[in-house]
């Protein structure tokens, strides 16, 4: 048998109708995520056609974009950005009920930012088709899973057939060879790979991670990896599951048990890809030299070393980027003060990524001036930074602890930041105005935000990582 | 589903600018709609409003006939960025009828199919000559995927041809689907 990619093997298991030169695959979905701001349309679409959703068991619906992260008022109730952030979120909620969908509303302890509660639950497991309504669905990749991002008429599509209608991506693989260094993370690795690759080097791709620093990442820095694939343009990015992906999902939720475990586990053990496997682009990164990495200009690509400088704006757009950031060339990175840090979204959210980032807040300050933000991804994983105290190191050096949600990542629910503010953020788009009007983002790893929030300006975080004290 | 035109012929807008993304496109602040209509308003918000509100005298997006200019061209890596499907769902109600860029973003360029907005990918001499030829007419015919503008420039586009099938032909692409229901059945009783 010819030797198959992961892709490929993960590909073929869910073709309902083969595609041909006139028209698409028709792929079978195992897993539609759904949240608020991309599904009343897609809704709407089937009240009019009175149709009912497919498979009600295979969708998964959870509210985060919208929602506050500030608790309850003195008054019992949330306060929305606007009312029509509030009437979005309870279109969801009514959609869920007429729809019999099983909804994470805002009172269940589940929870979360999509993309952070579906692996949580073992919702995401490996071998699925998974798609949400959200570009950063490629996250659920890190599972060995065919996750993408679709827009919202193919959310009603696979709400009403639980399929979709999808060419075929070409294939790229990319190693990550050696080890990483201290204080360097895989928002590092993915800021360096779409450095080299571009915000349009995966467009028409599905992206495999390999290598040996991908082998050694923890679950969550996976997802994370994973989760910037759209950065590069790729709505696929995938790693072939090993024994870091089951033992991390064993015992949750919605994962088999006793022998359909053993039997689970046995089936994705096959999901890698081949020796000899084929694919249309391959390239090596040498992980061992990545250092602390942060974004200088308004596209992820626009990625350098935390500890240099920005090099020269050559293009017209390079020029507008530069001019838009202020961040000027020739003159170190940190020479340039920070307003506010958001540490948070479906990149790095996770225990993992707080963890990184009160190692290195603990004991110290916020400086003064600097906004901070932490922004847990999910209610399960507040509990389990709080049953930590992680939460207590952040508000003590200046920090705010907030309820989970995109927040700041995407600034639809009221956080965000002042025109002209330079904010240091963990999360994936350093777009003009994406975290608020005239808000010049700066991307990088829940080290580096956590560093420059203590010293107020853009720090490679092994600066702290090496002294003694904090901890 | 109402058939499209096999042609269009309009004048261009340009913005040169590499990566505009789908924040740019609709700012993420106007997603908490529940429906798809009348973003066209919306559409490059910061672009053509000052922080007021008022329109801004440099907005590169008015102060023209909007049915004379339905045509966007582009820099490239247009609508990168999030799934969101208002972007084109603004593009299209601000008035524009296709996008013409040397690289357009996947989810974006499937989005902006199935709404009839066409997202059309030329070679990057053809880009360039558009984006040096603000106004310029254009002519796109679906149907034999060639668009001809300036003095004697015709060049080939590729275009998904299901997605492009829908539009000529009125195909619905959910009805398509629906039709398969014997084959999906089929394929969850054999997994199960």
């Amino acid at each position: 048998m010819q030797p198959q990619s992961l892709f490929e093997k993960l590909w073929h298991d869910h073709v309902v109708v083969d595609e041909t030169a006139e028209s698409p695959a028709v792929l079978f979905i195992d897993l539609h995520l759904v949240h608020e701001v991309t599904s009343p349309q897609a809704f709407s679409v089937l009240k009019e056609r009175k149709l009912s959703v497919r498979r009600p068991d295979l969708t998964l619906a959870t509210l985060d974009h919208s929602t506050p992260t500030l608790p309850k008022g003195s008054d019992g109730k949330y306060q929305f950005a606007s009312p029509e952030a509030e009437k979005q979120v309870r279109k969801l909620t009514q959609n869920c009920r007429d729809f019999n969908i099983r909804l994470l509303d805002q009172e269940d302890p589940r929870r979360g930012i999509v993309h952070v509660v579906g692996p949580e639950l073992g919702a995401t497991q490996p071998g699925k088709t998974i798609v949400c309504g959200d570009s950063h669905t490629s996250t659920h990749g890190a599972f060995g899973a065919l996750a993408f991002g679709i827009g919202t008429t193919e959310v009603g599509h696979v709400l009403a057939t639980q399929c979709v209608l999808q060419r075929k991506p070409k294939s790229m693989r990319i190693h990550f060879d050696g080890v990483l260094g201290k204080g360097v993370s895989a928002k590092d690795m993915a800021l360096a790979m779409i450095a080299k690759i571009g915000a349009d080097g995966g467009q028409g791709f599905a992206i495999e991670f390999s290598g040996s620093a991908v082998r050694a990442l923890s679950m969550e820095g996976r997802m994370t990896l994973c989760n910037m694939s759209i950065e590069a343009g790729a709505r696929f990015g995938m790693i072939a599951p090993d024994k870091t992906t089951f033992s991390w999902l064993e015992g949750r939720d919605l994962v088999p048990r006793g022998s359909a475990w053993k039997k689970a586990v046995s089936k994705w053990s096959t999901l890698n890809s081949d020796d000899g496997a084929t694919f249309d682009k391959e390239l090596r990164i040498d992980a061992s030299v990545i250092t602390p990495m942060i974004t200088y200009g308004v596209s992820p690509d626009a990625a350098a070393p935390a500890d240099g400088e920005a090099p020269t704006a050559e293009t017209e757009t390079e020029r507008a980027a530069s001019a838009y950031m202020g961040i000027n060339q020739g003159e170190h990175f940190s020479s340039n003060s920070v307003d506010r840090v958001f540490i948070g979204s479906c990149t790095n959210s996770r225990l993992s990524d707080l963890r990184e980032a009160a190692k290195i807040m603990r004991g110290r300050k916020v400086k003064e001036g600097v906004v901070a933000l932490v922004v847990p991804g999910s209610e399960a994983v507040r509990r389990s930074a709080e049953a930590e105290n992680l939460h207590i190191a952040f508000e003590e050096a200046g920090a705010e602890w907030r309820l989970p949600g995109c927040s700041m990542c995407i600034a639809m629910n009221g956080d965000k930041g002042e025109p002209g503010e330079l904010v240091v953020s963990t999360s994936n788009r350093n777009f003009v105005g994406r975290q608020g009007k005239g808000v010049r983002t700066v991307l990088a790893s829940p080290a580096t935000a956590a560093a420059s929030a203590i010293a107020g300006k853009i720090t490679d975080p092994r600066e702290y990582l090496t002294e003694a004290g904090g901890q | 589903m109402a058939k499209a035109k096999t042609t269009y012929t309009s004048r261009t807008v340009v913005l040169p600018q590499d990566n505009i993304d789908t924040d740019q496109i609709i700012p993420a602040r106007f997603l908490t709609t529940t429906t798809k209509e009348g973003l066209g308003k919306v559409a490059f918000y910061d672009w053509r409003y000052d922080s007021d509100g008022n329109l801004r005298d440099d907005s590169p997006l008015d102060g023209f006939v909007k049915s004379e200019f339905s045509i966007l061209v582009a820099g490239a890596n247009f609508g990168c960025g999030s799934s969101r499907e208002h972007a084109p769902w603004a593009l299209s109600d601000f008035g524009f009828s296709a996008v013409i860029s040397s690289d357009i973003a996947d989810i974006f360029k499937s989005n902006a199919l199935k709404n009839g907005l066409l997202p059309i990918v030329v070679d990057k001499k053809a880009h360039r000559e558009l984006l040096k030829s603000p106004g310029c007419d254009v002519s796109i015919d679906l149907e034999d995927q060639i668009i001809k503008f300036g003095d004697g420039w015709t060049c080939i586009f590729e275009v998904e041809p299901f997605g492009r099938r829908c539009l000529l032909d009125g195909v619905d692409p959910l009805g398509y689907l629906l039709d398969r229901m014997p084959q999906i059945q089929k394929f969850e009783e054999a997994r199960s």
